[in-house]
């Protein structure tokens, strides 16, 4: 009897607190399909008298968040891929091979991911306009690759390194070289940790605001989070058709996170267990 | 973890015996592909970070406009944030922020851990739902919150329903409520995040130990304190890190928000940094709150390196 009241308690809290969470992700859902006059005679919190997409086509068109969308992919597609690749390679040479001073090095490029962005902001945008990447998607695919590297290069080496020596050693009496034995062994095996990093970064790279305003400046090239703002200051008070904006920008993420849920909560534990 | 350690002696003692012999080997095997393997992301990351770096604590001793070539002024920069009372506000509120937005969502998360440990119906979809928070971007987070706290907006309407109208406010715009509405977003998406890094740790702890403590006649507090949290010492340290370096780092849902305003109230080390170098194109100035940044996280990127060190033995 008490047992039942106290489960009953326990999932009458939690929906409770669950759906406390999720209102305000639905809400804005719901207000981005209510039309502007909806929302000025009824209040932006009151429930939809209205049904409409023209909201999406104002954000996506007029908003450019089309060309921001596209910006960010840009973007993010070619570092997520850049910097695992690089990690994976870095990892690899370093968890399976006796390179002199490598736990130094691979400590070395862990420290620097850990540094706090703002020491780097301003040479970064410095060493940018030097390089006449400055305002350039580059420049962005560049810092983005060159902070996330080390991160990545640590947690794939700790997983690199647990593998069963046997394999490398089978494969290298087969006559296979490094770089056969890291495409052909090694990377399939470091998929599981591979897809984590992939979720993870995808998200961190394409939600970044700091780095992407502070090495671009046209509206043009800005990507997502930027223009969000920059919708916000277009559409100062049609809350609707900002909600819209909001809403795309968040689609592709919650997707990568759908498709790939189980591979993105382990990449998040991975260094809390380890 | 004293298997490591003894794995780690006998490494050392080995290779220092064997030294020459192993050394051939060695350099037989480094193949120069394998020394690229491990150049190329290296140099990748000192042109972009280790080397910005030096620069970021050169910068800091000069006065620079970022149009003329900077110039050696010394330790000004540190006297001037010395006396700097909007450098002294945004230090307070980081402090606030860390205490606040860290250690909420510490409980908060560990708290949700605890409730949601037990696979049993319904766990998935309430995990899910904190979660949920995580996989957006601060900038969306902020947006979402902007229109809740919208005069009039929803923040205001539930005030009223349950008669507190005394309370509405603009609550982004008022200085005294500024920082804590800005902080409620942040957590709102940190908990689950936490939640997570918990979960993970709690689900590695044996249950035979639990199941000790209970023939020893341990209630649930004591088994909490006594068994529970002592075990999770290694996620501990994690979320430390993670909170601390993260706390310090906040600047997207600020600069969404508020932008450190009104009035500085919402201020941060971060947007203050940023807003000195980008908007007063102050850039020696901001370097060193930069590096007043950087020595305020260095304990905690130290504190994660020695044990990064110590799981690589």
């Amino acid at each position: 009897m008490i047992r039942k009241l106290r489960t009953g308690t326990f999932h009458t809290g939690m929906t409770l607190l669950s759906l406390l969470w999720l209102a305000p992700v639905l809400w804005v859902v719901v207000m981005s399909v209510r039309s502007f006059d909806d929302i000025a005679t009824n209040g932006v919190g009151s429930l939809p008298h209205s049904f409409t997409l023209d909201t999406y086509r104002q954000a996506w068109t007029d908003g450019g968040e089309l060309r921001a969308l596209v910006n960010s992919l840009l973007v993010t597609v070619p570092s997520v891929l850049l910097s695992l690749g690089l990690a994976a390679v870095a990892a690899y040479a370093l968890s399976r091979y006796r390179i002199p001073g490598r736990r130094t090095i691979l400590l070395l490029m862990l420290a620097g991911n850990l540094l706090p962005p703002q020491i780097l902001l301003i040479p970064v945008q410095k060493f940018s306009e030097l390089t006449g990447l400055y305002d350039t998607l580059w420049a962005l695919i560049a810092v983005q690759v060159g902070f996330g590297l080390g991160f990545y290069t640590f947690v794939l080496h700790g997983f690199m390194r647990d593998l069963p020596g046997e394999i490398q050693e089978a494969a290298t009496i087969d006559g296979a070289g490094p770089a056969q034995i890291f495409a052909r062994v090694m990377l399939p095996l470091t998929r599981p940790a591979l897809a984590a990093l992939g979720a993870l970064s995808f998200t961190w790279i394409f939600n970044d605001l700091l780095w992407a305003i502070t090495v671009l400046r046209t509206d043009d090239r800005m990507p997502v989070t930027p223009a969000l703002l920059a919708l916000q200051g277009q559409f100062v008070s049609s809350w609707n058709v900002i909600a819209a904006g909001t809403v795309i920008a968040a689609v592709p993420t919650v997707a990568v996170f759908l498709r790939f849920q189980r591979h993105f909560i382990s990449g998040l534990a991975i260094g809390a267990v380890k | 973890m004293s298997v490591s350690t003894i794995a780690e002696t006998a490494g050392t003692e080995t290779s220092t015996v064997a030294g020459t012999p192993r050394r051939r080997r060695r350099s037989q095997r480094l193949s120069p592909l394998l020394v690229a393997f491990v150049l190329v992301p290296f140099a990748v990351e000192s042109i972009w970070v280790f080397w910005p770096a030096l620069q970021g604590f050169w910068f800091s001793l000069t006065s620079w406009d970022g149009q003329t070539p900077p110039e050696f002024i010394g330790i000004d920069n540190y006297a001037e944030l010395a006396g700097d009372a909007t450098f002294r506000g945004a230090l307070v509120n980081t402090v606030i922020w860390l205490v606040l937005f860290g250690g909420l969502s510490v409980v908060g998360g560990f708290g949700m851990a605890l409730l949601l440990q037990r696979e049993r119906r319904g766990v998935g979809f309430y995990r899910a739902a904190l979660f949920t928070p995580v996989v957006f971007s601060l900038v969306v987070t902020a947006l979402v919150w902007r229109v809740f706290y919208q005069p009039d907006g929803v923040a205001d309407q539930i005030l009223r329903a349950v008669g507190l109208e005394h309370l509405v406010r603009a609550w982004l715009a008022d200085p005294q409520t500024a920082l804590y509405a800005v902080i409620l977003p942040a957590l709102w998406r940190q908990i689950g995040y936490v939640m997570v890094l918990f979960l993970a740790g709690l689900k590695a702890i044996d249950p035979a130990l639990h199941e000790a403590a209970r023939v020893d006649g341990a209630n649930g507090w004591q088994r909490l304190w006594r068994v529970t949290i002592p075990q999770l010492k290694g996620v501990n340290a994690v979320v430390l890190s993670v909170i601390v370096i993260d706390s310090l780092r906040s600047f997207d849902i600020v600069w969404s928000l508020t932008r450190g305003g009104p009035y500085h109230s919402s201020e941060l080390l971060s947007t203050y940094m940023y807003s000195a170098a980008f908007q007063s194109l102050r850039l020696g100035y901001a370097s060193a709150i930069a590096v007043v940044i950087f020595v305020l996280a260095l304990a905690v990127i130290l504190g994660y390196l020695v044990r990064a060190f110590r799981e690589e033995a």
